[in-house]
């Protein structure tokens, strides 16, 4: 853009950027409070068509579009949450300002804007949002709304005090197409991985209820305390839903690991070296094809499967901050070492 | 029977039965159930999980492989924990006997694995869909509908003409068909999605053609580096690289016969200023290669855009300054003259060298320089650089007379000099100051031993320092024949996967049994793994299906409608 001072720009990116962190925390808050009064929607829902059904043993949630986008009204019980419809609506809006401070950071630059940290964190969760508006048009993943603004809070707020840089001209080493796919694919690949990961959280803790109400139906020991979990689909479901994101983000990490050796290949002259960033790649990498192994493993499905995608998503987290940061590497992102 | 063949304890396999115990296991029978274990479900992810967390030392620990400096550096910090590290392979994790046995292992099971999977799946390819269940109400994705005979058709007919309608449709989605008819009622028993089976297989199979290829490739690939001053060449052979790894199977007198110059080396700095001032980028190497059929062709080797040269591709490693130092002895007689590669060590270029004079002299001189680019002077009096381009070029050097240690057979790095025993006579405690100079000036040594040039290289006519220091790159050359390979088998195995992940398998059965004057239509499906839109499928199919038919009763006692909600696999 000639004429425009870049230095200008990304201070107004930056103040898009703080405006979205605000609106998502509003959405955040929202959200919990979606959370925390959801088992009393459900149950007043529940009395105003009193004959329908038992709970099931899962709760009786459901996963579909939330009703804004659903035409078909099939359940008078469908209990209305308001306070879900405004963390999304916020959602949505602090979309807006974080694409628009997104594309405007890359406008100053001149490139792609996922080439340093701060562009990365930026970049990421943007897709995350992103990621998660898109399903929401398809399921109803509203409960992990706290969670998927929560991360984007932390991780886009947390970025932009710590790492924030103004633009510079990029290095040599990332002058490539790699950098737009390699890096492009590997945010997306980690918004899915998100969403699996919260997921297989809501999984554990509904697996947790669903045995003790087993035990409570079993014996007369206390049936667990009512909470959200009970409009939450059953485990399975959970689980399921949990493997299909998972694997699609497999496919992206795959791609990823695949592009960023063809870009050391360039770049280092060798596909790969067992440089730090390329061991968290692969140990990602491995850790998801053992979750997907433990999904077909008699006695590791469910539960067990679970906690992988977990430890998987932390290794995610971990490779995005403390490997950066901490781990000694050829990934510096500066230029030549020398 | 089509199910793919999966180990034991696959989650769709049966439970083991209780009366397992069988009596008493001989030699085979021991063989044959470790044989079991090792190519069941659990092993295999066990040592998937095994193998992640080995992985993990290698980026915490610095490793030969990628960082050998930071092996020394660390040798240095952990006198006493680095030995022991040493001893457990941690600082060669990757090729350490103990990460090798579990992908060895790994790969055993797999092969084990997959073998007896692909010959399985081989027959199924040919074999015939399953027979038509009986009562298809069973399955959980089940729709009929009842149809009324037009006058003047016949039931029997009409179900037969039903059944070959959907036949045809089932096989045109690709679905392979059979027909089982008998017993007064028409049916098709379809199924597809052997590509999923198919994708899992080739994705597995070709993790080992990734292993196999980077195994057998680096045998034969090789790598070698030369730093390069502005205006040399050097040829491609074994005695003018500086360093050389050839894989076991190269044959090093036959390299690729060539010669290459670095005519001109580029870089470019960010003004100050600017943000990221003082930055290099556009780092490149103007090179000219001679072939021995005498063609010449120009080139350059930058960062991301290596240079192709017959099979060979020649990377930037990495570039910095080369002062040209002439020594003369007390005589006049010119006993150094050299382009000396001096490392940096830091973003604006402050680089270190060093300089040997073995010959020429009452005794050899070791000489330890500092290059400065754009010089300045630190409030503690050190000497710094604050710009990467020659600005301000200062080169100081500490002087040492004695005895080298070059002569005994001993490798010495041409990069550092190892004064032990050797008496420092300018800079230091000497009592002499450091020599320093400007390009273009001469001093004299200490002692009256006789005089050094920082020669100015720049044309003449030019003005300020540009180009008064010549610049040098350094160049890894590479053969490479693992990497299509690789390349090709892990696309391959992401082709494989998508199929393996995506890929519907399922079954569908259409019957059709006449009543009376109606005609009775089930349908149904039945999903073999992970299949989230088998529910939408039959509807799609029923949907497709009841066009053909002619008009129609739905009965409401057996239209089981799916709901609309609530199902997510
Ligand atoms: C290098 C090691 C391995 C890796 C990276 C790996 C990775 C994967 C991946 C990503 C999948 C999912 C694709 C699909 O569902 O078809 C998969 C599936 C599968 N793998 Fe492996 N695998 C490895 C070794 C093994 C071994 C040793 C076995 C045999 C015990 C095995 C047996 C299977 C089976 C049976 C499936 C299909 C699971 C299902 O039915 O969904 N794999 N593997």
């Amino acid at each position: 853009m000639p004429g425009t001072d870049p230095l200008l720009l990304d201070e107004i990116s930056l103040l898009l950027v703080w405006t979205a962190v605000a609106i998502y925390v509003l959405a955040f808050i929202a959200y919990a409070i979606d959370l925390a009064r959801r088992s009393d929607l459900a149950i007043k829902a529940k009395d105003e068509v009193v004959a329908r059904e038992l709970v099931t043993a899962g709760g009786g949630g459901v996963l579909v579009a939330p009703p804004t986008s659903s035409a078909s009204g099939t359940s008078a019980a469908k209990p209305r949450y308001l306070w879900a419809r405004m963390g999304t609506a916020l959602v949505a809006l602090g979309f807006l300002f974080h694409l628009a401070g997104d594309v405007l950071r890359g406008v100053a630059a001149g490139r792609v804007p996922w080439s340093n940290m701060y562009e990365f964190a930026l970049t990421g969760t943007l897709l995350v949002v992103a990621v998660y508006l898109v399903v929401l048009t398809r399921f109803d993943l509203r409960f992990l709304g706290s969670l998927i603004t929560g991360l984007a809070v932390v991780l886009l707020g947390g970025a932009t005090l710590a790492f924030h840089v103004e633009v510079v001209p990029l290095a040599d080493p990332l002058k490539s197409v790699w950098l737009v796919i390699h890096v492009f694919v590997a945010s997306l690949a980690t918004a899915l991985f998100a969403l699996a990961f919260g997921l297989s959280v809501m999984q554990l803790l509904q697996a947790r209820r669903e045995r003790k109400l087993a035990i409570a139906a079993s014996s007369d020991a206390a049936a667990p305390r009512r909470s959200f979990l009970q409009t939450l689909p059953n485990a399975d479901a959970l689980e399921s839903l949990a493997y299909r994101f998972a694997i699609v983000g497999f496919i992206f990490w795959t791609f990823t690991l695949i592009a960023g050796s063809i870009w050391a290949n360039d770049a280092w002259g060798r596909f790969w070296g067992f440089d730090t960033k390329e061991v968290w790649t692969f140990v990602i990498w491995v850790l998801y094809a053992g979750y997907i192994h433990a999904r077909a493993t008699r006695g590791w499905r469910g539960t067990r499967s679970a906690w992988l995608s977990i430890i998987g998503f932390a290794a995610v987290l971990f490779n995005f901050t403390i490997v950066n940061v901490f781990f000694k590497g050829l990934h510096a992102y500066s230029g030549l070492t020398n | 029977m089509t199910d793919p063949l999966r180990p034991s304890d696959h989650a769709d396999s049966a439970p083991p039965s209780d009366d397992i115990t069988s009596p008493r296991l001989g030699v085979v029978g021991w063989l044959r159930w470790g044989w079991r274990q090792l190519t069941s479900m659990r092993t295999a992810l066990v040592l998937l999980l095994l193998l992640a967390i080995a992985a993990v030392p290698g980026s915490i620990v610095p490793q030969r492989g990628a960082d050998p400096n930071g092996v020394t550096q660390y040798f240095t910090d952990n006198p006493d924990l680095a030995p022991v590290l040493d001893k457990l392979s941690l600082f060669d994790v990757y090729s350490s006997p103990w990460f090798s046995a579990i992908y060895i292992l790994l790969f055993i099971s797999l092969i084990g694995c997959v073998l007896p999977r692909t010959k399985h799946h081989w027959k199924a390819l040919r074999s015939q869909p399953p027979r038509t269940p009986a009562r298809l109400s069973r399955l959980d994705d089940h729709r009929s509908v009842t149809v009324s005979v037009p006058e003047g058709q016949d039931a029997t007919s009409l179900a037969a003409a039903a059944v070959d309608t959907a036949a045809a449709q089932l096989r045109k989605s690709g679905y392979r068909i059979a027909r089982y008819d008998g017993r007064g009622t028409f049916s098709v028993s379809a199924e597809r999605g052997y590509l999923r089976e198919t994708g899992n297989l080739v994705f597995h199979a070709a993790l080992v053609g990734v292993l196999i290829a980077v195994g057998v490739g680096g045998g034969f690939t090789y790598t070698g580096q030369r730093v390069l001053v502005e205006g040399q060449a050097f040829t491609n052979s074994l005695l003018d690289y500086s360093s050389f790894n050839p894989g076991r199977f190269v044959n090093t007198n036959a390299l690729a016969p060539y010669s290459m110059t670095l005519d001109r080396f580029d870089v470019t700095y960010v003004p100050p200023g600017q943000p990221g001032s003082g930055q290099a980028g556009n780092f490149a190497a103007n090179v000219t290669t001679l072939t021995p059929d005498g063609q010449r062709q120009e080139g350059q080797v930058r960062v991301n855009h290596p240079l192709d040269v017959q099979g060979d591709r020649v990377y930037l490693l990495g570039n910095g300054y080369a002062p040209t130092v002439t020594i003369r002895n007390a005589q006049g007689v010119e006993v150094f003259h050299d382009s000396v590669a001096f490392l940096p060590q830091d973003a604006n270029m402050t680089s270190l060298g060093v300089i040997k004079v073995a010959d020429g002299m009452p005794q050899q001189l070791g000489l330890i320089g500092f290059f400065y680019p754009t010089m300045d002077t630190l409030t503690s009096g050190a000497l710094t650089s604050t710009y990467g381009d020659l600005e301000y070029p200062v080169l100081t050097l500490r002087v040492y007379a004695g005895d080298l240690g070059i002569d005994n057979g001993t490798p010495r790095s041409v990069y550092t000099l190892d004064p032990t025993g050797m008496t420092q006579i300018a800079g230091g405690d000497s009592g002499t100051p450091a020599l320093r100079l400007m390009p273009g000036e001469t001093q004299d040594l200490p002692n009256g031993l006789g005089t050094i040039t920082f020669e100015n290289e720049a044309p003449a006519g030019s003005t300020g320092y540009t180009g008064s220091v010549k610049r040098f790159a350094s160049l890894s050359i590479h053969r490479d024949l693992a990497g299509p390979w690789v390349l090709g088998f892990a696309a391959l195995a992401t082709l494989g996967l998508l199929a393996a992940l995506f890929v519907p398998r399922r079954r569908m059965w259409v019957k059709a049994t006449p009543h009376g004057d109606t005609v009775r239509v089930e349908y149904a499906g039945l999903a073999r793994g992970e299949d989230p839109t088998l529910a939408s499928a039959v509807d799609q199919m029923v949907e497709r299906h009841r066009a053909s038919l002619p008009s129609r009763t739905p009965s409401p006692a057996d239209d089981q409608s799916r709901p609309d909600t609530g199902k997510v696999d």
